[in-house]
């Protein structure tokens, strides 16, 4: 059996460029917001699993700083999401 | 010896909470996952807690739940989903104890001795929350019944201590249908006695017990009082297996002995697949038959030779079934059980006959296996089960899913 996946309004899902370390850890290293515009990463600041109740979700988050605003970013199973910011 | 302790995890509402989360357009409205209606699984099996206020229950048909709440949302399970649940969640148990029993998909036994029980109950509770976005009531004791028990005292999301201290006072006042192991007949049979809550089974003598309820009465007064020894399991322990069976409800009423045949044929694939896929042989089978009256009953009969045999088995079934049931009514559902399991890899008594035959048929069952395996459960059928394709069209193996223990407790037992 499959999993059925969920669409909503307020989970955003994002294309994201990521290094893969020969280590194992993953960092996110850019991301497209769903209006084509793309925003380095400029640090990620935490990672932990965590549930995103405003987007319905849950996966590692990695906390990062995008042009000085911290922002969310989930990496769940297969994909990347984000959560609406008016959510 | 030092004390133990034990905490029993129950996730909350498991499968609606889940959905609740994931979904959060229908979260504030009353929501059950109820199985599929015209597969004629139409049931309640999870509910949130505004459908609870409703007076929705676990177990009862979708139609009565709907009578109950007009507005009701009914969602389709997505089992991988509470899967993937379940397994986060034992990640996080695993951080604190490699004693991990768990219980359905959404309980757990974990034995935490040597550490403060009520503060790591409160630090699961913590990160179930954070990580999983779902709600676990733990309860906290010196045995597995009493932790248990305290799981379903508070609810979502709380601890709650049984301690020798104060079990007499927490547990005692009970009744007696909270017990582990205490269904519907057996409180039935209390009742029948007086015996109404936990604190009057714990003061039975248990030699009274034993009377009305042989070997099971003994058990009912240890875990009454506190006594129960039992340990928690480690999580890459396995339960030794007893038997192995699949049971469906077929999506129409079956009317006649080919619509049986086809059903029997279909389970007894689906279970001796997973005989040879463990590596058993078995020499008892057992069929389970409920008709659309849901009138219930068991037959078993004992093999000549043990067998994982897919042929063997569904004409033993086939021939049980036959000696037993002459169609009063239509038959709801079917089940097929394996017991009585022997290693397959021991030495076994041939016949000098068939065992030419035998060879064979099993290398074909091998095969077909092997196929499945590869190419999907329907790559390759039985001419009889095309015979009626929505019938035949079921794979027991691949859906073969475990519910929570709540659904049986609150539903289908009583």
């Amino acid at each position: 059996m499959r999993e059925e996946k969920y669409q909503n309004h307020n989970k955003v899902y994002v294309k994201v460029e990521a290094l893969f370390h020969p280590d194992g850890r993953l960092t996110p290293v850019a991301l497209w917001w769903e209006n084509g515009c793309r925003y380095t990463i400029d640090r990620v600041v935490d990672i932990c699993r965590a549930a995103s109740l405003k987007a319905g979700g849950i996966g590692m988050r990695y906390t990062c700083t995008v042009q000085g605003r911290q922002i969310y970013l989930f990496y769940e199973e297969d994909r990347w999401f984000m959560e609406r910011l008016e959510a | 010896m030092k004390e133990r302790v034990i905490l029993h995890a129950d996730m909350n509402n498991f499968y609606a909470s889940v959905e609740c989360l994931h979904r959060p357009e229908i979260r504030n409205n009353p929501v059950v996952v109820g199985g599929d209606e015209k597969l004629r699984h139409g049931i309640v099996l999870a509910k949130n807690y505004a459908a609870k206020a409703t007076g929705i229950r676990t177990g009862e048909a979708l139609w009565q739940a709907r009578g109950k709440c007009p507005g009701l949302i009914v969602v389709p399970p997505n089992y991988p989903l509470y899967l993937r649940y379940a397994k986060f969640a034992r990640q996080i148990y695993a951080d604190f104890t490699h004693q991990i029993e768990p219980f359905g998909l959404d309980e757990a036994w974990l034995d935490v001795s040597g550490s403060d029980g009520v503060l790591a109950a409160d630090r699961i509770r913590e990160r179930i929350k954070g990580e999983l976005g779902v709600t676990v009531s733990l309860g906290v004791s010196y045995n597995k019944i009493f932790a248990k028990l305290g799981s379903d005292l508070k609810k979502p999301d709380a601890t709650t201590l049984i301690s020798r201290e104060n079990y007499q006072s927490v547990a005692w006042p009970l009744p007696v249908e909270e017990l582990l192991y205490v269904g519907s007949a057996t409180k039935k049979k209390l009742y029948m006695y007086d015996i109404t809550t936990i604190g009057e089974l714990a003061a039975t003598p248990p030699s009274f017990l034993r009377r009305i309820f042989g070997k099971v009465g003994d058990l009912l007064s240890t875990f009454a009082n506190g006594l129960d020894q039992t340990p928690v399991m480690c999580l890459d322990e396995e339960t030794p297996i007893k038997s192995i069976g699949n049971s469906t409800t077929t999506p129409r009423d079956l009317l006649c002995d080919e619509d049986v045949k086809i059903i029997l044929f279909v389970l007894c694939e689906s279970v001796c697949a997973r005989m040879r896929e463990h590596g058993f042989f078995c020499r008892t089978v057992t069929i389970t038959i409920r008709d659309n009256a849901l009138f219930c009953f068991e037959r078993q009969t004992k093999l000549k030779t043990p067998s994982h045999i897919s042929g063997e088995i569904a004409d033993a079934a086939m021939q049980l079934f036959h000696q037993n049931y002459s169609w009063p009514k239509p038959i709801r559902s079917i089940g097929v059980r394996c017991s009585d399991l022997i290693s397959a890899a021991g030495p076994l008594q041939l016949s000098i006959f068939d065992s030419e035959t035998r060879a064979k048929q099993e290398m074909l069952d091998k095969t077909i296996d092997l196929l499945r395996k590869r190419f999907g459960h329907f790559c390759i059928q039985r001419a009889s089960v095309s015979a009626d394709r929505p019938l035949g069209g079921i794979n027991p193996k691949g859906d073969h899913i475990i519910h929570p223990l709540n659904f049986f407790k609150e539903g289908m037992l009583k």
